[in-house]
């Protein structure tokens, strides 16, 4: 485990690793140095390209260009087992659980302790389980299927797992997002105890006080290039900020003043069993209302039941004081709803379509003529909006997939705001898009919340929920826990609300 | 702000451990219900026509079972791993050939069944390696390998066929005799199927299986080696298939071109009867051989009750229908109740 050379060696280590995935440079030419018993913070916007840096690492995606270093070595990992196996653990950010399995099945897949003629013991499985959970300070039964989870849970189910092999690199993304405090404290120890006995750790979180609180040095990431990896001592929040985003915040988010006007949507007692319970607000036209809450917590779900997309079990949806039927998208749409969803690739877009087709999949209705598409209606539809929300693109009649994140989600705006909708819910409407397109993206909400359009947005990057709301409403657990007005909202009360530790003194 | 003080949190989870016995009786409940359906259903023929648990009806009875049994078997490892393998049938058919030509030719018993299993397992890769390498879905991949092989088999029988004549007599007879009312065939059967379950249960392997088709992207990120899994699982249903073959032509002592034609299906109904989940990562193989046993037992039935036989397939149709529509209501429900326990474990937590 010692280095013997006087002039450390890093454990695991990138040198000018690029990736593109298309059109997108996830990374350009970022080296990372990763040294034993050292916690290094990776530190970046949603977009930055932290992901995918942690992909190559755990040996997912395999560099385009530059290499991997293990032990100051280049080294090829072919797939996920090979990292493991150089001892380099991945806590990921979206737990990856065998929903079937055993928590402890889940644990140990591929490495279960075995006896005699190589069977499984199941015994023993379970038992360093339960070992696991204690030194974690966890109750959760080892033979629990991981079905039904909540997310924190599975979250602790993925740390454990990331613990019951000796790693020599543990890799942390968001680890801490779904836990309450006394299980990120727990944490920490245990990472701590890990870290002095010669692991190296890197560390994602979008909390900077935990970046200051684990680690030793910090390496910023923007728009996939590396912009510093420096000593955190000496360093300050603010310091840090200005390198994630490299401007100032008033321009990232330019929210203007609006006049708020008469409710456009009212939701009153939204139930969807087992998903989420009771959930009542208003949106007022001219109004950017944030909802916020940590992944798994409800959000995105209210937003598809109100949409139709899902049904819902008790309650009611008004839209312009008429009522919306449960289960019905065309109706909604109809009514004037737009839904902009979460993840634009499998949900907001048809990947192997042109850009035009796309913007013209919400005008199938409007731009036929006698049952027959009018393909100059619907050209000069498409090229209206296009021009309108600036999406840069060489053809119109270029496959979507062509363009770049910023520019994709600016299609699937556009296809939604050519329906002329009075009220539009956003779903993370900036999730993995660079920082310049992001801001126009606020620029146009902000616009278009001025000229009277009625705007939900969903999001979990706390900053453009307190730079872009007029409101913020925190969900928990599938309730609605806090509406905190713009004044009061900071990132202590919506992620105490978030969290589910009631509310702050407001 | 996350370092705040908390409140300290309770030791105890009461909740816990009553989740995992739910669970735990439902997927047990699954298989005994089965059993018990099939139980009902043998007690009232029996008190219908007395004459059918005679000692030559129940060893037609295990007899009729052991080939589905072996083939929905092998069909339930590839179905756990969220494919499936529809060449079964032309594959039991070309190996009952493989051996028949073989005995025909006058060679040993024990090689023909070897040759058989060889052949089955042949299939086997090149189902799973198209499958694997590929990245197309399984039906459509073993949809084309059911063609093919059906069509291999036609033209290299032509209208030969193989009849009881042409085999030892040895062989036949290892066919219908067995030890009181148990055939041999009923014994080799239940060997494999303890034999895979137990693999299934108690290796790495085997378990990496039940991982993969619960989530295959997961299990890719846990460094399961996807393909060798997939791989495996497909060699697996091709011995077990040539196994069947075998088997068929020692019990029945007559194969031609058409042997195994339509097969596939009936497979299929009896793994998905038996309660292996066509999403993958759930279900057992004894599962899987009781709804092999309760589909063949329904042939028996209705004969010795006076209904047509024209009724059993409408009957294994509705034995599906029925199956999977209880399989859904019961996942709903559960995972209805687990969401339930979690939120109030968590909320205790906090509280």
């Amino acid at each position: 485990m010692t280095d013997p050379e006087p002039e450390r060696t890093p454990v695991l280590a990138l040198e000018g690793v690029s990736k593109s995935f298309g059109a997108v440079r996830a990374l350009r030419d970022v080296s990372l140095q990763l040294y034993a018993g050292e916690a290094h913070a990776l530190a970046g916007e949603n977009g930055a390209g932290k992901s995918t840096l942690i992909k190559a690492l755990a040996g997912v995606h395999r560099p385009d260009s530059g290499t991997v270093l293990l032990d100051g070595a280049p080294v090829v990992f072919h797939g996920p087992a090979d990292a493991r196996d150089a001892g380099v653990a991945v806590i990921y950010q979206e737990p990856t659980l065998f929903p079937d399995l055993s928590v402890a099945e889940n644990i140990f897949v591929g490495r279960q302790p075995r006896r005699s003629f190589g069977r499984v013991d199941h015994r023993a499985v379970k038992e360093a389980t339960a070992a696991l959970f204690a030194r974690l300070g966890v109750d959760l039964d080892p033979e629990q299927p991981a079905r039904g989870l909540s997310i924190a849970d599975q979250q602790l189910v993925e740390i454990a797992k990331a613990l019951s092999f000796d790693a020599r690199v543990l890799i942390m993304d968001e680890p801490t997002a779904a836990l309450t405090g006394s299980e990120v404290a727990r944490l920490f120890g245990v990472v701590r105890a890990l870290r002095e006995g010669g692991a190296a750790v890197l560390f994602i979180s979008h909390r900077l006080e935990e970046v200051f609180a684990l680690c030793q040095r910090v390496t910023t990431l923007r728009d996939g290039g590396l912009i510093a990896s420096e000593p955190v001592d000496g360093l300050t929040e603010d310091d840090l900020v200005r390198r994630m985003v490299g401007r100032d915040l008033d321009e990232l988010y330019p929210k203007q003043d609006a006049e708020v006007g008469d409710v456009a949507l009212s939701v009153r007692r939204l139930t969807r069993e087992g998903v989420f319970t009771d959930v009542s607000f208003d949106v007022h036209r001219g109004e950017i209302v944030g909802l916020a809450g940590l992944v798994g917590a409800g959000r995105s779900e209210v937003a598809r039941a109100v949409f139709g997309v899902d049904r819902w079990d008790a309650g009611e949806v008004h839209l312009d004081g008429r009522p919306l039927k449960p289960g019905a998208p065309s109706l909604a749409m109809a009514a004037g709803l737009a839904l902009v969803p979460e993840d634009r690739r499998a949900q907001g877009l048809v990947m192997d379509m042109s850009i035009e087709r796309n913007i013209n999949l919400t005008g199938l209705r409007t731009t036929a003529r006698a049952g027959l598409m009018d393909r100059g209606a619907e050209r000069s539809r498409a090229v209206d909006w296009a021009v309108r929300l600036q999406v840069k693109y060489a053809r119109l009649a270029d496959l979507v997939g062509t363009l770049s994140g910023g520019n994709q989600q600016k299609v699937v705006l556009a296809k939604w705001l050519a329906t002329g909708p009075r009220v539009l819910i956003v779903d993370e409407p900036t999730r993995g898009i660079d920082v310049g397109t992001k801001a126009e993206v606020h620029r146009l909400l902000s616009q278009l919340a001025a000229d009277g359009l009625a705007v939900l947005m969903i999001s979990s990057d706390l900053p453009e929920i307190l730079g872009m709301a007029d409101r913020v409403l925190v969900m928990h657990e599938g309730r609605l826990t806090a509406e905190i007005a713009r004044e009061d909202a900071t990132e202590e009360s919506v992620m105490a609300a978030a969290t589910g530790r009631g509310r702050s003194a407001a | 702000m996350t370092m705040t003080a908390e409140q300290p949190t309770p030791a105890t989870a009461p909740e816990a451990p009553s989740t995992t016995g739910v669970l735990d009786r439902v997927l047990k409940v699954r298989e005994l219900a089965i059993a018990v359906v099939l139980v009902v259903m043998l007690t009232a023929t029996q008190l219908d026509n007395s004459a059918f648990l005679s000692q030559q009806g129940i060893k037609d009875l295990l007899l009729n079972a052991t080939i589905l049994v072996l083939v929905a078997v092998g069909q339930a490892v590839v179905v756990i791993t969220r494919n499936v393998d529809l060449s079964v049938g032309s594959v039991l058919g070309i190996s009952a050939f493989a051996a028949g030509d073989l005995l025909h030719g006058g060679g040993n018993p024990v090689l023909a069944v070897v040759v058989a299993v060889a052949v089955g397992a042949a299939f086997g890769v090149v189902n799973g390696l198209l499958v694997s390498l590929g990245q197309v879905p399984a039906l459509v991949v073993t949809l084309g390998t059911l063609y093919i092989i059906r069509g291999l088999d036609s033209i290299w029988i032509g209208s030969r066929q193989i009849t009881a004549a042409d085999l030892p007599s040895g062989f036949t007879s290892f066919g219908h005799d067995g030890i009181g009312v148990v055939p041999y065939l009923a014994l080799l059967t239940a060997v494999v199927l303890v034999a895979a379950a137990y693999y299934l249960r108690s290796y790495r392997s085997g378990r990496d299986m039940y991982a993969l088709g619960s989530s295959p992207e997961a299990a890719r990120l846990a460094g399961v080696p996807v393909r060798k899994r997939i791989l495996a699982a497909y060699v697996t249903c091709g011995a077990l298939a040539g196994l069947a073959g075998a088997l068929y032509l020692a019990r029945f002592g007559n194969v031609d071109s058409g042997t195994g034609n339509g097969y596939e299906l009936t497979v299929v109904s009896a793994v998905v009867v038996g309660g292996v989940a066509f999403t993958g990562g759930s279900g057992s193989l004894y599962g899987a051989a009781l709804g092999a046993l309760l589909l063949t037992s329904i042939n028996s039935v209705l004969p010795s009750i006076g209904v047509s036989s024209v009724w059993v397939q409408a009957i294994d149709g509705v034995l599906l229908l029925l199956a999977i529509a209880v399989d859904r209501v019961v996942a709903l429900r559960v995972a209805g109740l687990l969401r339930k326990r979690a939120a109030q474990t968590r909320s205790a937590h906090h509280g």
